[in-house]
């Protein structure tokens, strides 16, 4: 580390940043709370409820029923993305024509904007003139994501896994990157496994990365709303109704505003909780891993 | 080693065939699309990119959304880099409070923002302009921008700092003249991820622009609900999103994967 100067007029540098940053999130962050402890008739005049929102939405089964389908929703995404970038990362060049190649194709889902993103699995997957869907129908599989609710499930995760596991690839093969041959050749001269060089070498090297990519990946799955948006409009039924869809349409569709705060915040809040505990205990397996590795 | 090969090459097949798919309509006539299923155009048509280069109420789209990005990442990168220089080689009150909170914006659910923003920005006049999606992008640009920013000025030893300072180089020059130049790879992956993050972003930008400012994406969204969906045209559009993105990366290939691993890590 790096000893740091302590300097009060460095506050000065950050003052554009902090001013920026406050307009765009203290000012909104301020108005959601005002709204979820007051109630309106209309005409802008409004009163004070008090916790009132806050106790019908944690008892509320719309509630429960949008928090348990993002809970496994992001479940999942993780479950699959994290494993499946370990491995293409481990299985991707480290040198030669195949490097820009790699890098190039798989950064690109990763710029399509969210609901062209969406557009794309939205046709794929129809049957009359999608690619996936045909195909699958042509084989006789029963595939309609707009009435069947795994169908639509499915979709909306081979979607996110097709848009989002490169990050994960990109991340760790630069992790990859950072260790130096010498370790490679030491494991080769003491004969070891395929599995104790994953084991022992590039999992520890890859830690920091992958804590980012989880983290990033949770944050992110956990406020998807564009593609799935696009795909199924939350449907069929409320089956797709992810929070953030749940969220909109709350207070943009029904102008529900005082409900529509209190779940806001409680949907922050629950996002910088889990990410906290998953920076926690991360950070903690890999002072353990690497006090283990010193001993 | 067979084997190896296999994997990254299986996956890129994966990720490229939807896109094909697109590309692939986007040269159909509708009738075409409809009525036959067919793996490539039979009758190869730029009638649906015509509509597009021709119709102001598409090409528009692109012109907005390509001018509140680029505003954006100005801003992002103007401001973040003193920041980032001071929470690298400084420590003053409040310094790690303040740049988790910076970080905790990131984590803050556009959903959440979208209605208040939309009165915010009414409420002081910006509604449907440029500069107002650009700052509100801000919102999870910026503190990325320092986030990155940081690792890669605390790359840079302080001696050269040092150096400077002694030589009589005033602050101001010192940072353009010489820090700015040793961090210029940093600032075109910062530059690169506030892009990627603004072009994609399609909630906010939705929700604060309804006629001048409106972008290519929610233009797209709009002909998606329409009755009479026109495939063809939709595909072409799709596909012109994908271009200053897939541009993008071709200028910064070879420092992307340099720029995940600096970005703090």
């Amino acid at each position: 580390m790096i000893v740091k100067q302590t300097n009060q007029k460095a506050w000065f540098m950050v003052l554009p940043v902090f001013l920026v940053v406050a307009f765009s999130a203290v000012i909104p962050l301020m108005t959601v709370v005002n709204y979820s402890v007051q109630d309106t008739f209309g005409n802008n005049v409004f009163f004070w409820v008090g916790m009132d929102w806050f106790k019908e939405l944690i008892h509320s089964d719309r509630f429960h029923a949008a928090f348990l389908r993002q809970l496994l929703f992001s479940g999942i995404i993780l479950a699959i993305e994290v494993p499946l970038g370990i491995v293409i990362a481990l299985a991707m060049p480290r040198k030669g024509w195949g490097v820009p190649v790699c890098l190039i194709s798989m950064a690109l889902p990763l710029l399509i904007p969210w609901n062209v993103v969406g557009t794309i699995w939205q046709i794929f997957g129809r049957v009359d003139i999608g690619l996936l869907g045909h195909s699958l129908a042509s084989l006789g599989i029963d595939y309609n994501y707009t009435q069947d609710p795994i169908a639509a499930w499915l979709t909306v995760i081979v979607m996110d896994v097709w848009h989002w596991t490169s990050l994960v690839v990109l991340l760790c093969y630069a992790g990859l990157c950072s260790i130096p041959d010498a370790y490679y050749q030491a494991a080769k001269i003491d004969g070891a496994s395929r599995w104790s060089v994953f084991r022992y070498i590039q999992l520890p090297k890859m830690q920091r990365v992958l804590l980012i990519a989880i983290l990033l990946r949770f944050m992110d799955s956990f406020m998807i709303y564009t593609e799935p948006f696009v795909i199924t409009g939350g449907g069929p039924g409320n089956s797709t109704t992810f929070m953030s869809i749940d969220l909109v349409k709350m207070a943009v569709g029904q102008f529900d505003l005082g409900p529509a705060a209190a779940m806001s915040l409680v949907y922050f809040l629950v996002i910088l909780l889990l990410s906290w505990v998953f920076y926690t205990v991360m950070s903690n397996i890999g002072e353990n891993s690497s006090n283990g590795g010193g001993r | 080693m067979r084997l190896k090969n296999f994997i990254p090459v299986l996956y890129i097949v994966f990720l490229l065939l939807p896109i094909y798919w697109l590309v692939n309509m986007s040269f159909k006539t509708n009738d075409e699309i409809l009525s036959v299923f067919t793996l490539w155009p039979q009758n190869l048509t730029l009638h649906n990119y015509r509509v597009i280069f021709t119709d102001a109420s598409w090409y528009s789209g692109y012109i907005n959304s390509m001018i509140y990005v680029s505003i954006n990442v100005v801003i992002s990168v103007t401001f973040a880099l003193p920041a980032a220089y001071a929470f690298s080689r400084y420590s003053f009150v409040g310094d790690k409070h303040l740049f988790f909170w910076l970080l905790t914006n990131r984590m803050a659910p556009p959903a959440v923002f979208a209605l208040p923003f939309f009165q915010l920005y009414s409420s002081i006049g910006l509604f449907d302009t440029h500069i107002a999606v650009a700052v509100a992008h801000c919102l999870f640009n910026l503190p990325l921008a320092v986030w990155i920013l940081e690792g890669f000025m605390s790359g840079i030893p302080k001696e050269i700092d040092e150096t400077a300072f002694v030589d009589g180089y005033s602050w101001p020059r010192f940072f353009v003249k010489i820090f700015i130049p040793n961090i210029a790879s940093g600032i075109g992956v910062t530059a690169f991820f506030c892009f990627m993050f603004s072009w994609v972003e399609l909630l906010l930008a939705r929700t604060l622009t309804a006629v001048n400012a409106k972008p290519i994406s929610a233009i797209m969204t709009r002909t998606v609900s329409a009755s009479g969906l026109d495939w063809g045209v939709l595909a072409a559009a799709g596909v012109l999103t994908i271009l200053p993105g897939a541009l993008v990366i071709w200028f910064v290939r070879n420092h992307i994967a340099k720029g995940f691993a600096l970005g703090r890590v």
